[in-house]
């Protein structure tokens, strides 16, 4: 038996993967809790900004703007999405699944018509690659997404203090009072999709530079990882985590924790095919668990009002 | 001043549901005017104020408020002309933000929202006076979140936020039906304050015939979506809840029970 030292041994890997994941989990955080819509655009996008970013790349474009103009792109798609379900008054889960369906053609047309497209860590001046995930030293990918994750939170928490943030809170928080207060929620809702959907891509170009290659099918099930690091963040941080950078940051560590369990399944034994049975079951149960707490609480409460009523 | 010129709403038309709600309504509101809305289940009075403020478009006629043709706006940018109380104490907050933040946001009703800051020092500053204004008590509490608040203090700050940035016109829903009645006098005490204040041309819609009577400057009872009574100056002071009921046969369950 080796399975201590084998989880140990894939254990840096499972870190870096969670982290990455954890910026497209907080894009998720943005529409699924921020706006309160559950957004399906993200299983396409988790494709379009890796794509898009290795293309451009291994056509001479530096990283820094192969990894900006995948944001843009991710933005485009949820531009698409948003305006699907504002002014075409699409239900926003048909609006997302719709754009990821589109998505499909459109990132293996990026792709050249390929459905894989690799990029040489050797000619390239990648951000992250996995050959580095256990070397001490600043081109450690765990510590580079590490750095930009916290980058994207500061920058996500204060967006979301201005004028245009707010908006954009109190339309997910209650539409009727911010129309009543002037708010354009249809503006806002494509607003919220668009910076959702670029930090998706951001998060999909980082995870294709570090695995080296861009996949067609690399955002299927994206949703459901997501969703996953979103809940189980909240579940677990939602008492100490109150202030909203620090929301963000449970998500990211709710990736971590996601992609750490993972692993460990993986080297007990799971076969990899059944991992997106078991996720989808993980989800299923975290999902689960606020109702089942706010049942528990409800039935405990009853009865105690019951014992008082005699002497009201 | 509101001018509402020969409205028409239907809802569900060509349905077995077809229902007129608001049958060629004629109204005209004089700047300063408070006036109280009364009228049985289905009178229009709810209708009259979402069609004010665009909640849904009108089948025809037109809104003017001083002058300006507001029929074709949509909610959002009429919203810079109005304050809006719902009955619904959830409905014109935001739940899960705090208080001062949902103070801000009706702070910038009618501005373009930028990258500037969503509050600043100086707004928490005239909040706080203001929620101490209130007599409630929030002033302490000013980043819990509403949600944590009850029905007449949410219905108290709604009214605070539809009246930071002086509205044309304050549009208020039944906006102390769904509260007890000593809550909702403490409601309408604030709300007849504020509106004395600022000089506030006001409607307000109510099934409480007392309140008709006690508050305001003019009382209009509506049927079928038409105005069918319109009482005002010395006639509206001396009116009594026996005057409205005997004059006007009013035979309305919910308005009787809520005398």
């Amino acid at each position: 038996m080796n399975f201590f030292p084998s989880l140990l041994n894939a254990l840096p890997g499972a870190l870096a993967q969670g982290l990455i994941w954890g910026l497209m989990a907080i894009g998720v955080y943005i529409t699924f809790k921020v706006l309160d819509l559950a957004d399906l655009t993200v299983d396409g996008t988790m494709c379009t900004g890796g794509a898009v970013c290795i293309i451009l790349m291994t056509h001479g474009v530096n990283v820094w703007v192969a990894m900006l103009c995948a944001f843009i792109a991710g933005m485009i798609a949820g531009a698409v999405t948003g305006l699907f379900h504002t002014v075409m008054g699409i239900p926003a889960i048909l609006a997302g699944i719709l754009t990821q369906l589109a998505l499909f053609s459109m990132n293996l047309r990026i792709m050249g018509g390929k459905a894989n497209q690799a990029i040489n860590p050797d000619k390239y001046d990648l951000l992250v690659s996995l050959r580095n995930v256990k070397k001490l030293s600043f081109e450690n990918p765990i510590l580079v997404t590490l750095i930009f994750t916290a980058v994207v939170i500061a920058l996500l928490y204060w967006f979301f203090g201005t004028e245009v943030g707010s908006g954009i809170r109190a339309t997910g928080a209650n539409p009727n009072m911010s129309r009543a207060q002037g708010i354009n929620v249809d503006r806002n809702k494509v607003l919220g999709l668009m910076l959702s959907n670029g930090i998706v891509a951001l998060s999909s170009a980082l995870y294709t530079q570090y695995q080296g290659f861009a996949d067609v099918n690399a955002g299927r099930g994206a949703i459901v990882i997501g969703l996953a690091a979103v809940i189980i963040g909240d579940v677990i941080f939602s008492r100490i985590f109150r202030n909203f950078a620090l929301k963000l940051v449970s998500v990211s560590i709710g990736a971590v924790i996601y992609y750490v369990v993972i692993q460990i399944v993986l080297t007990m034994g799971l076969n990899s095919n059944d991992l997106k049975l078991f996720s989808a079951l993980v989800v299923a149960v975290f999902l689960a668990v606020p109702y089942w707490k706010s049942k528990h609480t409800r039935s405990k409460v009853k009865p105690a009002a019951a014992k008082e009523a005699p002497h009201a | 001043m509101l001018e509402l010129k020969n409205l028409y709403k239907t809802f569900n038309a060509g349905t077995v549901n077809e229902k007129r709600a608001i049958d060629g309504l004629d109204l005209t509101l004089e700047d300063g005017d408070f006036v109280t809305i009364i009228g049985g289940n289905g009178a229009g009075k709810s209708t009259t104020l979402n069609l004010i403020a665009g909640v849904f478009p009108a089948d025809q006629g037109s809104i003017l408020l001083d002058g300006v043709d507001i029929t074709r706006l949509p909610e959002h940018k009429r919203a810079k002309y109005l304050g809006r109380v719902f009955q619904d104490p959830m409905m014109g907050t935001a739940a899960t933000m705090g208080i001062e933040e949902n103070l801000a946001l009706a702070n910038r009703r009618g501005q373009r929202r930028t990258l500037r800051p969503g509050i600043t020092a100086q707004e928490r500053e005239k909040f706080r006076k203001q929620l101490a204004a209130l007599g409630l008590g929030l002033e302490d509490r000013m980043t819990s979140k509403v949600g944590l608040l009850s029905g007449g203090q949410r219905q108290a700050l709604t009214l605070l936020m539809a009246t930071l940035k002086k509205p044309r016109l304050l549009l208020l829903d039944e906006h102390t039906a769904a509260l007890d009645p000593k809550t909702a006098d403490k409601v309408l005490q604030i709300t007849e304050e504020i509106v004395a204040r600022d000089k506030l041309t006001t409607l307000m819609v109510t099934h409480n015939m007392k309140h008709a009577i006690q508050y305001g400057n003019r009382l209009i009872m509506m049927d079928a979506g038409k105005v069918v009574v319109d009482i005002r100056g010395e006639e509206k002071k001396n009116l009594t809840v026996r005057d409205l009921l005997e004059k006007f046969k009013i035979d309305n369950d919910r308005m009787l029970l809520s005398e």
